[in-house]
């Protein structure tokens, strides 16, 4: 694969904080992601919607390393992901390359994946102490402050098979905070719930959204929630993104014809 | 021909009983060797380098694809040729051993197998070293599902032991025939080994029920 057209490392103070460039990725003759390219800036909350195989959950995924991408590079934090560098030019990047880099981001999923034989406190200070080499005493401390901040105060001790299912996705929330990532992946984190307690999981999101220092990238079918939150939508069609622009915009005066048909679907489902 | 003689029967049950401790050892050891390689058999099958996990892979078909019994003769009685020589015990462990291992790390696979990617996914995304993710995550939770297994296993290497007696291990089998060739009677000391069996193995499975069911509660997966 030729990388000479990626650069080393991404300069400049304005430099985005996440770059999908020139991305691609395919199972067998399918093309899941064609050519992306996509930067996203520190503190941004970007919304990715889009129906269902057009490859929005896989940007996520992508960038938590959970699959390799095709063609391309992602850079995070200026510094490539996917690949290293090695002289002048860029390599696939090794195990110890992806550990360094995965401490940037964090992820939530549409299941949770809570570890069941652990309690709520345990799940959320297990990567701390391992991973971080926080102290146990300090690890706890953090996992309370972030329990407390979803609202989990009096579940701590409790395991995930004893929770709501939205009270399991705030304890998966607050373990991914734990580690103190700077970019926050939420792939469909609401799909799984039902909905009466979408409500406490969305507040908890807004809460990180306004208070604290963090970029966000989220996949949902949450339209009034992503029109809410986000500084920017994008909307994917067949791999690419077929349109992007401020909430505002891009739901109330949709330019292109895939966006129109898609949010007036799935406007009427509602 | 039916002559059942009681008081012979009361004569040779120390010695039986004495020897079903010995039956109870070899069972327990050999599930140990077991329960210890074929967790290790089965890590192994998974390990990134295909050479490793194929040769295992192999090795562990061909121990499941021949009889106990062979391997048996062939530890005790072939190692010495290559200058390894074990006495009986320690060769029939771990023939048993090996054989048990193998059947055992399936068990293992398959709970191991058994364990939803999303915990995979969630490790990765929280950054666990693989170590880490096996020790903590994946195991405990493959254990549970597996005990079943487990506990098959366990009242099958115990079914198995009388093999032993083939290279002199003074397990109940062995003892049985002694008693029979002393005596000239094989009717009470057959029997005995029998019920001596089915007492032991019948309320195994119930335990190993409840054992599971104790292990879901202490890990917290299941009210």
């Amino acid at each position: 694969m030729n990388q000479q057209d990626h650069p080393l490392e991404l300069e400049g103070a304005d430099a985005p904080i996440v770059r999908f460039d020139n991305v691609s990725k395919r199972y067998g003759d399918l093309t899941v992601l064609d050519s992306l390219n996509l930067d996203i800036a520190r503190n941004e909350i970007v919304s990715i919607i889009g129906p269902s195989g057009s490859g929005k959950t896989t940007v996520l995924r992508m960038l938590m390393t959970l699959e390799e991408i095709d063609d391309g590079v992602i850079y995070v934090t200026g510094k490539p992901l996917t690949h290293m560098p090695k002289g002048d030019r860029l390599v696939r990047a090794n195990q110890k390359h992806l550990r360094k880099m995965r401490t940037n981001i964090g992820m939530v999923f549409q299941h949770f994946n809570l570890f069941p034989h652990m309690t709520a406190l345990e799940n959320c200070i297990e990567a701390p102490i391992q991973v971080l080499g926080l102290e146990r005493d300090e690890a706890i401390e953090r996992a309370k402050e972030l329990l407390e901040m979803v609202g989990l105060e009096d579940k701590m001790g409790q395991h995930p098979v004893r929770l709501s299912g939205g009270q399991q996705q705030r304890v998966a929330i607050a373990r991914a905070l734990a580690m103190r990532p700077k970019v926050m992946l939420l792939d469909e984190v609401t799909s799984a719930l039902d909905p009466e307690v979408v409500g406490e999981v969305t507040q908890v999101i807004r809460k990180l959204a306004t208070e604290h220092d963090l970029t966000m990238i989220m996949v949902t079918h949450q339209m009034g929630f992503a029109r809410e939150i986000s500084n920017r939508v994008c909307f994917f069609y067949a791999g690419r993104i077929a349109e992007e622009g401020k909430p505002d915009e891009l739901f109330s005066d949709p330019k292109n014809p895939r966006t129109k048909q898609f949010l007036k679907a799935v406007l009427e489902a509602d | 021909m039916f002559d059942w003689n009681w008081e012979f029967t009361f004569e040779i049950m120390p010695r039986l009983l004495a020897a079903t401790l010995n039956t109870l050892m070899a069972a327990g050891f050999g599930y140990l060797i077991a329960l210890i390689l074929g967790l290790v058999f089965a890590l192994l099958q998974r390990t990134p380098i295909p050479a490793i996990g194929f040769a295992v892979r192999e090795f562990v078909e061909f121990i499941r694809s021949t009889p106990v019994v062979l391997q048996i003769f062939f530890v005790y009685f072939v190692f010495p040729q290559f200058g390894i020589r074990l006495d009986p015990w320690t060769a029939g462990m771990i023939a048993i051993g090996l054989h048990y291992a193998s059947y055992l790390s399936e068990v293992y696979r398959a709970g191991l197998d058994s364990v939803p990617a999303g915990q995979w996914e969630a490790c990765t995304a929280l950054n666990l070293s693989t170590r880490r993710t096996y020790l903590k995550i994946v195991i405990p939770q493959a254990i549970p599902p597996s005990i079943p297994g487990f506990g098959n296993y366990l009242v099958g290497i115990f079914k198995d032991t009388p093999m032993l007696s083939v290279i002199g291990v003074a397990e109940l089998m062995h003892t049985a025939n002694a008693v029979g060739s002393e005596t000239y009677r094989f009717l009470e000391p057959y029997t005995m080994v029998g019920v001596i069996f089915l007492v032991i193995s019948l309320p195994t499975a119930y335990l190993v029920r409840r054992f599971e069911r104790w292990v879901r509660r202490s890990l917290g997966m299941a009210d």
